[in-house]
Parts: structure tokens; sequence; C-alpha cells
């Protein structure tokens, strides 16, 4: 199976108060306002912009900083599928897989990308085709799997708790 | 086979007689905690199904992340997780004012060496000065794991430090966290534990020792560990609620990188704005103008972190602001004994209710558009204190002292010659002793 999506393309070390400020953590509870603010302080335009279906594409350590899971949940909100950066913080490469984004590791894509570009997935390939290049897909564990296929953590405990 | 302290923590949270890097392991932690995240956490628990929190006893919750409430929001927040304490019949509560997760559970005794203690906050890499692991989760984990008592988790590869040599006067165990940071860069840690060891350890005081793993969080570690020693046993003795056996790494376990720190030479370090690795030697940066000096978080916030604030002000004429905010009610209780607090007060510093304070934004010293605030705090990313057009400076207690009084970046030792690290360390040993 393919699919095709516009990317955002960002640097490096783009840390978690700049995805989600810390100043918004305990107040804000609604997933509508929680997207209002995603990235707002280094891509003011990326919530009138973006599309659901999007993916990011970052540089390296991506994610870096607090553990807070609004820095996943604000982009989800905003309709982006995948993560795809050279290197992922681990907190915010857990918190992804929890929130049943995919978090790919893949260096080399983002120079061969700007924003509003766009690149296709091969779920069944385990590559990604961008400006003509492929690119692969780092495998998972099973069990990360099954947490994704489930749509994320709480989904996956969601069915347990239903069958006990 | 030969283990490193995660092979062999991670085995016995786990019910394994072993485990090897790589081995993802279904882990039962002996503390978990949330804070001011934790009414969010309770929505997610709803969603899962789950109707009661498997072992309350194991669960702690402390409000301290905008404490006392700055808003009828913030209070609203506050109200639900106390109401959810009641409903769940959590065994460790600790309400506003107490002071910072990471510090109240430490002074409790809630965990223990050869331990595994997880939080819904960057920081519980923290509790490795306890000879513990402790891993930041997600909310979503954090509901989890009351739900089931167990979270999935692949054994990290480890980094293991070597510290040799005793730091210089007027250097503190934030410079070592600053220049490892300088030196390996934010990405450094690559979600790897980190295991300490050398002869620098036993030469840092109980206050000083969180330092270094607390702000292991920046480097990205997933963990960091100290080895008990005797100081460590001795300060436990009393406190914990728990036996406990000390865990350490065999000697030739294998390791994924070394990195060696000769502290003897080190001098104070300066993380400049807007990255906690973008850091200088302080006489690189000296003569920075600073509107607001900041002491406090659960990086240096401690009673030693005041007291050497105070042998540095002691006398003087602020020409910053300076924010001061006791990591726990404890250590307000040290500093009112041995006259520290009086000093603070008296030289014009605020003194605020233990919590996080404006270290992510929220409250009680968030600076204004293009001020620099220097702090003993752990992050310096842009807007991290409320508006991206401030400046954020790290440094330890000694430093940001000094600025204080100056109004600039400065060298202790030009305010106070007769300064020594030294005394103020084994001051601070007597009274934690009392």
């Amino acid at each position: 199976m393919q699919t095709t999506h516009n990317v955002h393309v960002y640097g490096h070390s783009v840390n978690t108060d700049v995805i989600f400020s810390g100043k918004y953590t305990y107040t804000l509870r609604e997933n509508s306002e929680i997207a209002s603010h995603a990235l707002e302080d280094i891509d003011p335009d990326f919530v009138q912009r973006v599309r659901e279906g999007d993916v990011i594409v970052a540089g390296r350590n991506w994610g870096l900083g607090s553990s807070r899971e609004q820095a996943v949940t604000c982009l989800k909100y905003n309709g982006i599928r995948a993560i795809i950066a050279e290197s992922f913080s681990g907190l915010y490469f857990r918190n992804c897989i929890n929130q049943g984004i995919h978090p790919i590791v893949c260096a080399g894509l983002r120079e061969v990308l700007q924003t509003d570009d766009t690149l296709t997935i091969d779920h069944t390939e385990r590559v990604i085709l961008a400006n003509g290049r492929r690119f692969s897909i780092p495998l998972l564990s099973p069990s990360v799997q099954a947490i994704l296929e489930s749509g994320g953590l709480v989904n996956m405990l969601k069915a347990r708790f239903a069958q006990n | 086979m030969a283990k490193t302290f995660v092979e062999k923590v991670l085995a016995r949270a786990s019910g394994l007689a072993e485990a090897s890097a790589g081995d993802v392991l279904d882990v039962r932690p002996d503390l978990i905690f949330s804070h001011d995240n934790t009414a969010a956490i309770r929505k997610l628990f709803e969603q899962i199904g789950a109707k009661r929190i498997l072992h309350p006893d194991r669960v702690a919750i402390t409000l301290d992340h905008a404490v006392p409430a700055p808003t009828t929001a913030h209070a609203q927040n506050h109200a639900e997780i106390r109401e959810w304490v009641r409903l769940q019949n959590i065994s460790h509560f600790f309400e506003v004012g107490r002071g910072i997760c990471h510090q109240v559970i430490s002074e409790e005794g809630l965990i223990l060496p050869a331990e595994v203690i997880m939080g819904s906050d960057s920081h519980t890499t923290h509790f490795g000065w306890l000879g513990a692991f402790g891993m930041g989760v997600g909310r979503t984990e954090m509901a989890s794991l009351w739900a089931t008592g167990e979270l999935w988790l692949a054994v990290p590869e480890t980094l293991r430090v070597m510290l040799t040599g005793a730091l210089p006067n007027g250097v503190t165990a934030k410079d070592i966290a600053l220049r490892i940071l300088r030196d390996l860069t934010v990405e450094g840690g690559q979600y790897r534990a980190m295991e300490f060891r050398g002869d620098t350890i036993s030469t840092l005081s109980i206050d000083e020792r969180p330092v270094v793993p607390n702000m292991m969080a920046e480097f990205g570690a997933i963990s960091a560990y100290f080895p008990p020693d005797e100081l460590l046993l001795n300060w436990l003795e009393g406190r914990a609620k728990r036996a406990f056996t000390p865990l350490y790494p065999d000697d030739d376990a294998v390791y994924a990188q070394e990195y060696a720190l000769s502290v003897a030479d080190l001098q104070p370090q300066v993380a400049l704005p807007h990255q906690p690795d973008n850091v200088v030697n302080l006489a690189d940066v000296v003569g920075t103008p600073i509107q607001q000096a900041f002491v406090g978080t659960c990086t240096g916030g401690r009673y030693e972190d005041l007291a050497m604030v105070a042998d540095v002000v002691r006398g003087q004429t602020l020409r910053s602001r300076l924010i001061i905010i006791p990591a726990s009610a404890q250590v307000i209780e040290q500093a009112l004994q041995t006259g520290v607090l009086a000093d603070l007060i008296r030289v014009g510093a605020t003194i605020n209710t233990p919590g996080c304070g404006p270290c992510m934004g929220n409250h009680m010293g968030v600076p204004a558009p293009n001020e620099a605030t220097i702090s003993t705090g752990s992050r310096n990313f842009k807007g991290r204190m409320g508006t991206t057009d401030a400046s954020i400076y790290l440094a330890n207690p000694y430093v940001v002292a000094a600025s204080a009084v100056a109004g600039q970046i400065v060298h202790p030792s030009d305010i106070n010659p007769t300064l020594t690290s030294k005394a103020n360390t084994e001051g601070a040993h007597h009274a934690n002793n009392a």
C-alpha cells in the first residue's frame, strides 16, 4: 500500500518547548486548543498550512527536552500522520508510539525536500519515495508494532480491559 | 556474564534472573509518580477503561509545577487532582508548598538504591543519585502504569562516565553537568543509560549529587546512575522505609561508549541561549548584562545552593532582581535554622513557594521581552520562561549570585574574594546531620 503526504521540513534539535510551549501544559485540555498552539514559536504559519495526512520531516534529535506528550498530540490533532527525523529524543520517540504516530528514523530525506513538497510511503516495501530517491524505513519490534496498529497505547489497553 | 547497572536493575524489576541491552522487558517499577499533569493522566486512564489504580501504595503525586495556583484554571486542575487522590486512595500525596517532586520523593525516602522509579517528568533521571533507575515517561505511559503496574521497555546500552579529581573552589556539580553537555552535546545521550564512576563522586555532598543525573535529561539519557557510597547510605538511615541492597555494575561489563572528565581543572561553565549545550567558560561571557537572577528548580534549589548564594550576596547591594525558590519546605527550614534565609531576605531577594516557579514560564518570575535571566535551572530553550524574546543563561549558584550583585555576568571571586566552595559544603553537612 502506498500513501502520499505533504511535508513540513524542520532543522536539527527542535525542542519540546518550541513544539508545544510549557506555559500551556497544565491549562489547555481540549484537542483543538492544544492543536492551535503547535510549533507557534518556530513556525507560526504551521497551523494555517497543515492539512490532514501531512508528515513532519526533521533533522537530528527531534523533540528533545520535556516529556510533555502534547508535543506529539499537538501535531496529531493537526492531522500529522508520521514524523520522520534523522534521530529522535528517546522520550519523544516513545510518546509517538504510545500516541499511534509512527516515528521514522531516516537520514538524508531532509536534504531532498522542502516544505510543501510531497513524499510517498510504501508501507508494504517499508520505503519512503521522495524526489526520485528511496529511503528505507526501520523495522519495529512486534510489541511496538502492536501498539501502533492499535492506534496507540490507550486503544490497545482499552481492548485489553474490555475483554476482562 | 558481566552486567551493567541498568541490565541488573531492569532484570530485577522484571522478575528475571538476568537481562541484556536490547531485550524488551515488561518492567514493574517500585514507585511511579506524577505532578500537576495528574488530572490529564486521569482522563487517559478513564479512556483505557480501567477503574482502579492497581497499586495505589506505589503511587506518589506532588503539586509543584504551578503552586500556589496562579489562575483559576490551574486551581481547577489542582482540585481535580485532590479529588483523584481521594477516589483512588493514593498513598503518597504532597500538597502545594511541600516541594518539587524529585526533591520531595528523595527526602521522604520513597525510592531507594537498586529500585526503579518512573515519573511523568523528564527530569526523573534525577533518582540516579540514589543508585536507583529513574526514567521519565509520557502521560499515556503513566496512565498505563496506573492500570497495569508495568511498562514495555528496551534495555538500553550504557555510556560510562569516569569523573576524577576534586572540584576547585567556586566550581560545582552544575559545572560537571554543563561540561558534559558542552563536550557531548544534547544529542550525546541517545537514550542510553549513563553510569558514573570515579573518585569525584565521593567528594560531592548530598545536595550536589542530584544535579548531575537530573541534568542528564538535557543530554538525552534515559537514566543516570551514581554508585551508592557510605555518605549516601548514612543519609538514607532513618529515611528508608524498606530494606534494600545496593546494586553495582560488574567491572568487566560491556559499554557502548566511555567518557572521562578530570574535574580538578574545571572552570565555571555557562550555557548561553538557547540550548543547554551552548556552553562556554565563564571567562568568555563576563560582562553580559542581566536583569534577573533565578535560584531554584529540581536542578539548583537545594539548601547548599541557597547557602552558596548567601555567601556571595551577604552585605552586598543587588543590581538585578534575585528570585529564590527553594526546592522544598525542608530546604526552607534548613535555611531558616542556619540563618541563610535571613541573609537572602536582608539583601533584597524574593523568596517564593517551593515548586518549579518560572522555569517553564508559568509564574513567579517570568522575564519581560528582551530581558536576560541567569538561572541555576537546567533549560534555556527559546521561550522556556514564557516569552521567546528573553535570553536565559544557565550557571552554578555562585555565578548566578555574583551576577545578581553586579547586574551582569561576573566571576564570583570579583564579589567575594574569600569565597570557598569547600567551606560551604562542610557547613551544609553539619546542618544535614543536625
